[in-house]
């Protein structure tokens, strides 16, 4: 089954995209396959919460999985972070997220 | 003036390896890399996660990885230059080129291998009013000579390793050291955590936390920051310093090559993938992740392969004339640059009576 996704890009573009829940993709990785963003601008690490190249913004009001140790941490070093700020390589791609809007934080 | 057969930059799993097949075909290579250690992300950014998908190893540590294929390259002899970066590439008459580094290294090879990964590293630089203006008066964010800081006053902002380990090292040899971090907790090995906490019980570590560096003062020179407590303005304070350190890890830069001239594609360096990884630039291949091609996948193991084609390709532009034909080093064994020959044991005949 396929979510229904807005991806705002880095220049304000807004995306709306489907993404599959069965396939075991995050939300970084969804951006990657759309190419939302230059490819070795996001997902640097490979999606180990390791860059925060994926942080994006949350604007939509979904209850989203709970920030881990290694995802909190690296917040707390990135850059542009805002309060509603997540990393998309931990959203793990699920029915609940339908209709979740996000946007892509600027390139540090 | 360094002088080798197939010029390497990146010491990342596929430059290494490069190494290997290289020796194979009797050239020798030696490597450029901006760290200061061999093994590119794997040894910046992941020595201690496994990898599932090398050929042949169930599970490996990245860091493992590493030191395998060090250990596998050894008896070829490559040479390093590491903790610089590759900055210009000039092409002589004869075809060779040569590689000046920004230390003013200089590299001359009939053939360049660009297994830069994803660039080479950075470090990350916080967006704080006239941090730029500060650099090298005051600002750094690396340090190459601990000596410098001696008897000084240093501000180190930051969370993870490199944050203590520098705080923790800095704390015998600088006047004064305060750590300041976004947040209470710390990401590192659990015995720097402990460590840092013992010295701010001794008194040799200020720490602040949960706070930000949200300003610089001074003139010609660095003179103090302003740190914010809490998120909150009301809080601010002006904190003296000789130095201000932020370490916020590396990040990735395809850097300077960008400029050699190379065709490229979405961050990556185009390549001939139907032959040889080959660039726009005759002698000049792209090989690993910093490539890329029709159906590419950044995977260590490709970048093996890749690399191993490189070498052929390699061997008969430096020697046209010569006739090869590829050797399994089962039947011919390994034979080092140090005069070490590994082979597979004769199978012992003996009559049955």
């Amino acid at each position: 089954m396929d979510v229904k996704l807005t991806i705002i890009d880095r220049e304000g573009v807004k995306h709306k995209v489907d993404a599959p829940t069965d396939m075991a993709m995050n939300l970084m990785e969804i951006v990657r396959s759309y190419e939302l963003a230059p490819e070795g601008t996001i997902g640097v690490c490979g999606g180990m919460a390791m860059c925060a190249s994926c942080q994006c913004y949350v604007k939509s009001n979904h209850q989203l999985s709970e920030k881990t140790d290694d995802e909190e941490a690296m917040l707390s070093e990135a850059f542009n972070v805002e309060d509603n700020s997540r990393l998309g390589c931990q959203i793990q791609i699920t029915k609940d997220l339908d209709g979740l809007v996000i946007e892509l934080a600027p390139e540090e | 003036m360094i002088k080798t057969d197939i010029l390497i930059i990146g010491a990342g799993p596929t430059g290494l390896f490069a190494v290997f097949e290289a020796g194979l075909l009797k050239l020798k290579c030696h490597i450029i890399d901006a760290l200061p250690q061999p093994g590119g992300q794997l040894a910046e950014l992941y020595p201690k996660k496994p990898i599932y998908d090398i050929p042949g190893y169930p599970e490996v540590l990245a860091g493992d990885l590493v030191d395998n294929l060090m250990e596998q390259i050894k008896s070829f002899q490559p040479g390093f230059t590491l903790g610089e970066k590759a900055q210009t590439i000039e092409k002589l008459d004869d075809g060779s080129f040569i590689v000046t580094t920004d230390a003013g290294t200089k590299h001359q090879a009939p053939i360049i291998a660009i297994a830069g990964g994803l660039g080479s590293f950075e470090p990350r630089k916080p967006k704080i009013d006239r941090l730029f203006d500060f650099e090298k008066r005051g600002v750094e964010y690396m340090i190459k000579d601990p000596e410098k800081f001696r008897d000084q006053s240093v501000v180190i902002a930051g969370g993870g390793d490199s944050a203590l380990d520098w705080s923790i090292f800095l704390a015998d040899v600088a006047s004064e050291v305060t750590l300041v971090h976004r947040r209470n907790e710390f990401r590192g090995a659990l015995e720097s955590v402990d460590r840092v906490k013992e010295l701010k019980d001794m008194g040799k570590i200020k720490l602040i936390t949960p706070a930000e560096i949200v300003n610089l003062k001074g003139n010609e020179r660095l003179k103090s920051v302003v740190i914010r407590k809490n998120n909150n303005p009301q809080e601010d304070f002006e904190l003296a310093t000789d130095y201000f350190i932020p370490l916020f890890g590396l990040s990735p830069k395809l850097g300077p090559i960008a400029d050699w001239g190379l065709e490229i594609e979405k961050n990556a360096i185009k390549v001939d993938n139907t032959l040889d990884y080959q660039t726009n630039i005759p002698g000049i291949y792209a090989i690993g992740d910093v490539n890329t091609y029709p159906g590419k996948l950044k995977l260590i193991l490709c970048g093996f392969h890749e690399a191993t084609l490189m070498c052929q390709s390699a061997f008969q532009k430096i020697h046209p004339d010569k006739r090869y034909v590829m050797k399994y080093t089962t039947v011919g064994g390994v034979t080092g640059f140090d005069g070490s020959k590994k082979e597979a044991p004769k199978a012992v005949v003996k009559a049955i009576d």
